[in-house]
């Protein structure tokens, strides 16, 4: 996929939002190496993935080295290390899901979008993950797209989602 | 008749709001604890009760919080386990959707008893909604002056926020929560030092499940005797069962600890999908030794598994019917396994990786019987070899499958293809 990868902000800067809101977090821990995760869940949300230049930044907020913040960053699979699509889309593929046909779901998924695993579509819109257990098990299979989980799915209920998605 | 303790408000709609808990008897156990009971009666109580963790080990919680020195100069922790990434578990998130000042008032009670003034609920990075329930409730929690300095005017000073997770089976495991907390990779620690001496910023500190710490308010309120007079003596109490898998009504159930199995599955489950022949039961989560179909007339409670050499785990039940192959059964979870195990122990990280990659060999249909030997070798050497349990959890379903379900890995000896045709 030809992503925009070199192309970064001017300035890596957290809006003035953002800042209060990285003051906030900080006042919750005696520590400012614990307030990492919430930093790194703020700065996604700032820049839509974690680039080298926002852990930089972000090492800097909390006084670690870039290596720290590398380490952490690079460690869960939440925090995205290159952009994904407008709607990330993630199908959940672990045992029960995958009784009640998570794999129909995602191939259905792979033909709509044309692309698979990791890819996004060339418009930015949507982006295909498979992940693991997403704990709503006994409403399999499940979809999470962005920060919204869709249960209890079928092709027919995907595709209305799917279309009702700007 | 059988009480729900749990779950009794969880389908209304005003059940998130504070005012709606406190209508309903809510922070009453709380406020008991603060006016009239001190830290070491909290911990006998709960002691008494026979509460054992619901987070997966099935440790007694009272005799937990009596670790926790009680006389030292540091900071202790209270950190409320959410992370609910157990495959087959998913009852925790509906406690906190349903009831979480249930859970902030057991976190608090907790708290009180092993004289922490600061706790943390860490809830996995996915669960944004739930999180958001959380924050909200702890909100109004301080607006109501149960957080705070000086709550309700006794002198006692509790802190509590939400940790989100981003993406981590092994931040469940406590060690690997702490480190997770701490703003480094979930590493899990080598034990001793347990978290209770030394845990989140080498402070003592305890990990508690979510629907752990929702079974102490009743306790507190109600007495420990009553608690214990649900279910087994030794394991009792309300019981959230996760069930999910072949049966026609997956979710979560609430009934006494010791409800049997296949009642759980044909009652209040609906029986098998389609109508089609139950086949094996993987009664605790993904991590336990699976039953085949003949075994699971058996009593749900931490002893009567350990009996017939499985286990209650997180009580995540997933059913399988008579299609499912259990070759690939079993290489849906090694996948998982492998992705999940944090990387820092040679058997775990090696392990689960021949495992996953001798699995999709039988699978396709290309093994010998000597690839079949071989992945029960790789379990063996990765079963109490390693830092965390999880290696433990990948090992156990290999050995469980292969003791249980052997024939039909050998039925794919050298066909060329899975004969069920399965594609999990
Ligand atoms: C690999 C692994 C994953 C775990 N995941 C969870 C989890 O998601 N939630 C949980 O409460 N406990 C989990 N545990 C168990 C915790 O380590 C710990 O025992 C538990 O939170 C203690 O709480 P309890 O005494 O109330 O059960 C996990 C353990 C292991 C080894
Ligand atoms: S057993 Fe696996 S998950 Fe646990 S510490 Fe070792 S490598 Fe990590
Ligand atoms: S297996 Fe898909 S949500 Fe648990």
């Amino acid at each position: 996929m030809a992503q925009k990868e070199t192309q970064q902000p001017m300035k890596v800067e957290f809006s003035e939002a953002a800042k209060k809101e990285f003051q906030e977090i900080l006042k919750r821990y005696p520590d400012k190496r614990s307030a990492t995760l919430p930093t790194l869940h703020l700065a996604q949300r700032e820049f839509g993935y974690i680039s080298r230049d926002v852990m930089e930044y972000v090492s800097n907020l909390l006084d670690l080295t870039v290596g720290e913040v590398m380490d952490t960053t690079s460690f869960y699979t939440m925090f995205k290390l290159k952009p994904t699509g407008k709607y990330h889309i993630q199908v959940c593929r672990t045992l029960s899901c995958a009784l009640r046909g998570a794999r129909e779901i995602y191939e259905h998924l792979e033909a709509k979008l044309g692309i698979h695993e990791g890819e996004v579509t060339p418009d930015g819109k949507f982006s295909l993950m498979k992940v693991e257990c997403l704990g709503s098990c006994g409403t399999a299979p499940v979809v999470q797209i962005n920060d919204d989980y869709y249960e209890g799915l079928t092709i027919e209920k995907l595709d209305e989602i799917l279309d009702n998605l700007e | 008749m059988f009480e729900k303790v749990l779950t009794q408000h969880i389908n209304i709609p005003e059940s998130q709001s504070i005012e709606y808990y406190l209508k309903h008897g809510g922070y009453q156990a709380f406020q008991k604890v603060l006016k009239s009971m001190s830290p070491d009666e909290v911990i006998e109580e709960v002691k008494a009760s026979n509460l054992r963790g619901r987070g997966g080990a099935g440790f007694p919680t009272g005799v937990k919080w009596g670790f926790v020195p009680k006389d030292d100069s540091k900071p202790h922790y209270l950190l409320v386990n959410a992370d609910e990434s157990e495959p087959g578990t998913f009852k925790d998130r509906l406690l906190i959707n349903g009831n979480p000042h249930l859970v902030l008032e057991g976190a608090m009670i907790a708290s009180f008893a092993i004289r922490s003034n600061h706790s943390y609920i860490y809830i996995r990075g996915e669960f944004v909604k739930e999180a958001r329930i959380l924050e909200k409730a702890i909100q109004e929690a301080y607006d109501k002056g149960f957080l705070g300095k000086n709550i309700l005017g006794t002198g006692y000073n509790l802190d509590m926020a939400v940790h989100r997770g981003a993406g981590a089976y092994i931040c469940g495991e406590e060690t690997g929560l702490i480190e997770s907390l701490e703003g480094k990779r979930g590493w899990p620690r080598i034990k001793p030092p347990f978290p209770a001496i030394e845990g989140y910023q080498h402070s003592p500190t305890i990990v508690n499940n979510v629907e752990t710490l929702a079974c102490v308010p009743s306790i507190i309120e109600r007495g420990a005797s009553w608690f214990k007079s649900i279910g087994p003596e030794q394991s009792p109490g309300p019981k959230l069962y996760c069930l999910s898998g072949h049966v026609k009504r997956p979710g979560v159930y609430e009934l006494p600890m010791g409800t049997n199995l296949k009642e759980i599955i044909y009652e209040d489950g609906g029986g098998i999908l389609d109508d089609k022949k139950l086949k094996a039961v993987i009664p605790g989560g993904s991590s336990v030794p699976i039953l085949r179909a003949d075994e699971i007339d058996v009593a749900m409670d931490f002893n009567s598994l350990a009996a017939i050499g499985t286990m209650l785990g997180s009580a995540g039940t997933i059913v399988m019917h008579e299609d499912t192959c259990m070759v690939d059964a079993l290489l849906n979870l090694l996948h998982f396994y492998r992705h999940e195990s944090c990387g820092q122990c040679t058997p775990c990280r090696e392990g689960t990786n021949w495992a996953e990659k001798i699995l999709h060999k039988i699978e396709s249909g290309h093994a010998t019987e000597k690839d079949v030997e071989l992945l029960g070798e790789v379990a063996n050497h990765i079963n109490f070899r390693t830092i965390c349990p999880l290696g433990d959890a990948a090992a156990m379903p290999i050995q469980s499958f292969l003791k249980k379900f052997g024939d039909e890995f050998r039925a794919h000896v050298g066909v060329g293809h899975c004969p069920l045709n399965s594609r999990l």
